[in-house]
């Protein structure tokens, strides 16, 4: 079982390093919006800073991935329906698209701090923070992908139906980043964590199971 | 709750009789006096009630959204979607009294609190369900996609409704771990309107609703597969 999850995932990431229009076209868009945000603010204070970074790992994941699943042509997926199962594919998506995320997520995050300062008191923890909370978006944006490219719909759609179902777990990481650079040492912070890392969890499983259901046809 | 259920009339006449109690006793009834809260404390029997409709109906939802996926009848199809239509009502009408509500009590229609945020998510979430149904043509797909997003949705979103606005500081009782109906609120003649009457008053007559939505699609249903 593992091994055919991980040869899925080698070719994903073998597509992605031969075309690299897709990672290109991804930064391309990431490095114009950081720039854009520069021109207008300068370097922020904390709050807005972190703000702003949160809203453009948002935006960074549903273009990653509506490009990851999208670039499935009908063919392919026919073919790889009939090689393996489906809660291997949807497995080996997930896998990848944490993985593309949290390669966007420290190149984005180094464009930040290059262009709009570093106000964090510990950009490494943040960086770390981030990695997980980008990897907790990808898992849910993967999902709602893969219902998005059955409805045979472009990457509007999945943002019409992601921007709602993010706002508790955005909420949650926003306030994980918040908790880890206040001042006064807080234990709610490895409860925040473990429910991110629950939620996590749960969208696998509920991955798992419900995918079998969008894959036939 | 099957098609028995529709043709049923005692339970239709027992809303009716249940929501004049509620309404009746609800206004006129005895409360307790409280600072702040005043009289407004009635809206208990609407605003509160509400939301427990709402709940119920969300639920009914999912259940019927994972018959539909078990099966791949057209019918728990028809039944998922008409209780999430119920429940985005019934949520509309609990932020409406809940707002009002907050006007006399709170100083502010609305004031960003956590709980008047969760509502809202959820009716975003739940709009986008019919948004996700609407741009699938194909009756099957359409079927399963809704039923597929409908689980995930119900099953990301209830967690963090009953967790989230627990952890933050809100005007609503049930912030900072205190139970959400405080039991010292309200006395033994209160409860009674709010279980007995309110509660499944208005989940009958929200249930009562969906059935005719029900039958109404069955029929165009059947409409369309005699053309």
């Amino acid at each position: 079982m593992a091994r055919k999850i991980l040869a899925l995932l080698k070719k994903d990431i073998l597509l992605e390093i031969r075309q690299q229009y897709s990672l290109y076209g991804i930064f391309l868009y990431v490095s114009s919006t950081i720039f854009v945000l520069f021109l207008d603010l300068g370097q922020p204070e904390e709050s807005v800073w972190k703000g702003l970074f949160w809203m453009m790992q948002l935006f960074i994941c549903v273009n990653a991935i509506a490009k990851s699943f999208l670039q499935e042509t009908r063919g392919r997926l026919l073919y790889f329906y009939s090689i393996i199962s489906a809660p291997h594919f949807i497995l080996a998506k997930l896998l990848f698209n944490g993985m593309l995320m949290l390669v966007m997520n420290l190149l984005a995050l180094l464009l930040f701090m290059l262009l709009l300062g570093i106000p964090l008191q510990n950009p490494l923890l943040f960086a770390a923070i981030s990695s997980f909370g980008g990897v907790s978006l990808s898992l849910v944006f993967t999902f709602l992908g893969a219902i998005a490219t059955r409805a045979q719909q472009n990457a509007a759609l999945m943002a019409i139906l992601g921007f709602p179902l993010i706002i508790p777990q955005l909420l949650l990481l926003i306030r994980l980043s918040n908790i880890a650079f206040s001042s006064v040492v807080q234990g709610s912070l490895t409860f925040i964590f473990l429910l991110v890392a629950a939620f996590d969890l749960l969208i696998v499983i509920l991955a798992i199971i419900l995918f079998p259901f969008l894959w036939k046809d | 709750m099957g098609s028995s259920m529709l043709r049923n009339k005692w339970w239709k006449i027992l809303s009716i009789c249940l929501l004049v109690y509620t309404v009746t006793a609800g206004f006129l009834g005895k409360v307790p006096v409280k600072p702040i809260l005043n009289e407004g404390i009635r809206n208990l029997y609407f605003h509160v009630a509400m939301w427990f409709a709402m709940m119920i109906f969300f639920i009914t939802s999912a259940i019927y959204s994972i018959r539909h996926l078990r099966k791949g009848d057209l019918k728990s199809d028809n039944y998922a979607v008409e209780y999430a239509r119920t429940g985005i009502v019934f949520g509309i009408l609990g932020l409406v009294t809940g707002s009002i509500w907050a006007r006399y009590t709170w100083g502010a229609f609305w004031s960003n609190d956590p709980k008047q945020l969760g509502a809202a998510i959820a009716l975003l979430i739940y709009l986008a369900y019919f948004v996700l149904r609407n741009s699938v043509t194909d009756l099957d797909k359409r079927g399963r996609l809704g039923a597929v997003y409908n689980i995930f949705a119900f099953a990301m979103l209830f967690p963090t409704i009953w967790i989230i606005p627990r952890m933050v500081e809100s005007l609503h009782p049930g912030g900072m771990g205190n139970p959400a109906l405080d039991t010292k609120d309200i006395d033994s003649r209160m409860r009674m309107v709010f279980w007995l009457g309110a509660v499944p008053g208005w989940t009958l007559l929200g249930t009562w609703i969906t059935t005719l939505h029900i039958r109404l699609r069955t029929i165009s249903d059947k409409k369309l597969a005699n053309v």
